[in-house]
């Protein structure tokens, strides 16, 4: 089968606005199966959201290849779809137009858009709040209006960065959990950039450990705990602590590396 | 057992606080126009004063009573022009059409060059001399070539207006966040859309901001353009008044101004209510100054 992801060779460089080259990644080889859900993890700045920009097409690589399905990505194609980190609702739209807005940009007809928006809403657990704005809800049904806006276009690859770190725990174990819910229910492929291994190892097939940047592909490990799963309660499994103590090793040395650079960046 | 007369009480409380703040909120409006009115009668109390006590002399320096008198006699009687409500309506025309060209062609070329590097990098040179050239002076250039009727004010007013709202609609749509941008696109926005849907929305709030200011840049205009050769208008009267050593005239012809100012502000607070009910109440917002 073809992978659903295939990154092969990929190096990505910036120019600073000072003129100088910053890479973020390097030499990058990754392939995610069709309707797996696997995470990115890594230390800050090691290029994570990078690699998500270069799937989404929203950014070209600097050398090596991206394929989707199998085809090479050209700009933004549809059936991506994309939770930013920050807040990337429209404040202008309400929660419906805001989860109406996929649709309608395919156009489709503003009545069928809201319909189809209402159910996603609700499926989301956001009925009721239809009218509201954006500045009008908490950062956690912020986060559901995202989720709704971005799986009502029914993505094949859906893209994540590090959609809950903003969250509080219990708001955030209950997004998890109806992530976890909304992507079993669908054959949709997820790609779930974090800096929390615990979050990563309970949501995911599979983890990436990226090195500390310019990133690579460090290793990648087989999460084969059962599902469906809780995330409050799954830390409690005897072979959790095991996987999270093998990708722990590997990832703290690039941790270190990461924290030693930014106190000599900081020192000079 | 308790649960529905708690339940009853909770609501009385609800009820209660929100007549209690509305009430608060009542008796501070109250105050701040007392206060207002206060200002306003030590104010002009002082000046009638000075000049019934010979402190100030009322040729020059003009008189509330002689002011108030002066208005009276314009709006029962006529202006040395015509019906104080010509005047006052030609003025207004003249403010209003060159509120809105200047505001339309600002927004317009705003967007354009915000959104288009090359342009922005071509025209920024040019727009920067224009905007550096005390621009009134053009009155006296659209005087000739417009001649001495409404087009030649609408022109010198649009002119002011232009540069404000140009630059504050550039501005919003440099600053539009890009991450809306990038979000709109995945969510399969073509440039059209993003246009109107993302960039028009998010630089709506600077342009609507720079209109407060405009509507008395082209208040000036009107008047400037009046200077340059008119028949009517408020600026006329107040340059009539003055040929005439009037000065209570020319106060008169200002406090018409000022009220003209006041009641678009009035009209354009309202405006952006309604266009940027998105917006949170900021902090204090009932002081706007």
């Amino acid at each position: 089968m073809v992978p659903a992801i295939r990154l092969s060779g990929v190096t990505k460089r910036f120019l600073t606005p000072s003129g100088g080259v910053y890479t973020a990644l390097r030499d990058l080889d990754m392939a995610v199966e069709q309707g797996e859900f696997c995470s990115v993890v890594g230390p800050t700045g090691c290029g994570k959201s990078t690699t998500l920009a270069l799937i989404s097409g929203l950014e070209r690589p600097s050398e090596g290849e991206v394929l989707v399905s199998g085809k090479p990505v050209a700009g933004v194609m549809d059936g991506i779809g994309y939770v930013f980190q920050t807040d990337a609702v429209f404040p202008w739209k309400t929660v419906l137009d805001n989860v109406a807005a996929g649709p309608r940009y395919h156009g489709i007809s503003s009545r069928e858009a809201h319909e189809r928006a209402r159910d996603w809403i609700a499926r989301v657990g956001l009925a009721g709040f239809e009218d509201r704005f954006p500045y009008q809800l908490s950062g956690g049904m912020r986060k559901r209006v995202a989720l709704a806006q971005s799986l009502i276009n029914g993505p094949r690859i859906l893209l994540m960065d590090e959609p809950f770190s903003a969250l509080d725990v219990q708001t955030r174990n209950l997004m998890e959990n109806e992530l976890l819910a909304l992507w079993s229910a669908s054959p949709t492929t997820v790609v779930f950039v974090t800096h929390d291994l615990e979050e990563a190892i309970s949501l995911s097939d599979r983890v990436f450990v990226i090195t500390a940047g310019p990133g690579t592909v460090k290793s990648d490990y087989k999460v084969d705990l059962p599902r469906p799963r809780n995330v409050a309660e799954i830390r409690f499994q005897a072979g959790f602590t095991a996987i999270y103590q093998e990708i722990w090793n590997d990832l703290r040395d690039e941790v270190l590396v990461s924290y030693e650079r930014q106190k000599r960046s900081g020192a000079a | 057992m308790t649960a529905p007369v708690s339940a009853a009480q909770e609501a009385a409380k609800v009820l209660n606080l929100g007549a209690r703040r509305s009430r608060a909120r009542r008796r501070h409006r109250l105050n701040i126009l007392v206060l207002r009115v206060l200002v306003a009668v030590v104010g002009l109390g002082s000046w009638e004063l000075g000049t019934r006590t010979g402190f100030i002399d009322p040729f020059f320096f003009g008189q509330p009573s002689g002011i108030a008198h002066q208005l009276w006699v314009w709006v029962t009687d006529e202006t040395s022009l015509g019906p104080l409500w010509l005047q006052v309506l030609v003025t207004f025309e003249e403010t209003v059409g060159g509120f809105a060209v200047g505001s339309i062609l600002g927004v317009i070329f705003g967007i354009l060059l915000g959104g288009n590097k090359l342009l922005a990098e071509v025209f920024s040179i040019y727009i920067k001399a224009a905007n550096a050239i005390p621009r009134v002076v053009l009155g006296a250039l659209f005087a000739i070539s417009l001649g001495l009727d409404i087009r030649a004010k609408i022109a010198t007013a649009s002119v002011l207006v232009f540069f404000v709202v140009f630059f504050n609609a550039f501005q919003g749509v440099r600053e539009v966040d890009r991450n809306l941008i990038a979000n709109a696109r995945i969510l399969g926005a073509d440039d059209r859309r993003l246009t109107t849907e993302v960039i028009i929305p998010s630089a709506l709030s600077w342009i609507l901001a720079s209109l407060h200011i405009s509507f008395g840049l082209a208040l000036v205009g009107a008047v400037v353009g009046e200077l340059f050769g008119a028949t009517a208008g408020v600026g006329e009267l107040i340059y009539y008044s003055e040929a005439n050593f009037n000065t209570n005239g020319v106060f008169a012809g200002m406090v018409l101004l000022a009220a003209m100012a006041l009641l678009a502000e009035a009209l354009i607070t309202s405006l952006e209510n309604r266009l940027v009910r998105w917006r949170p109440p900021a902090l204090g917002s009932e002081i706007q100054i």
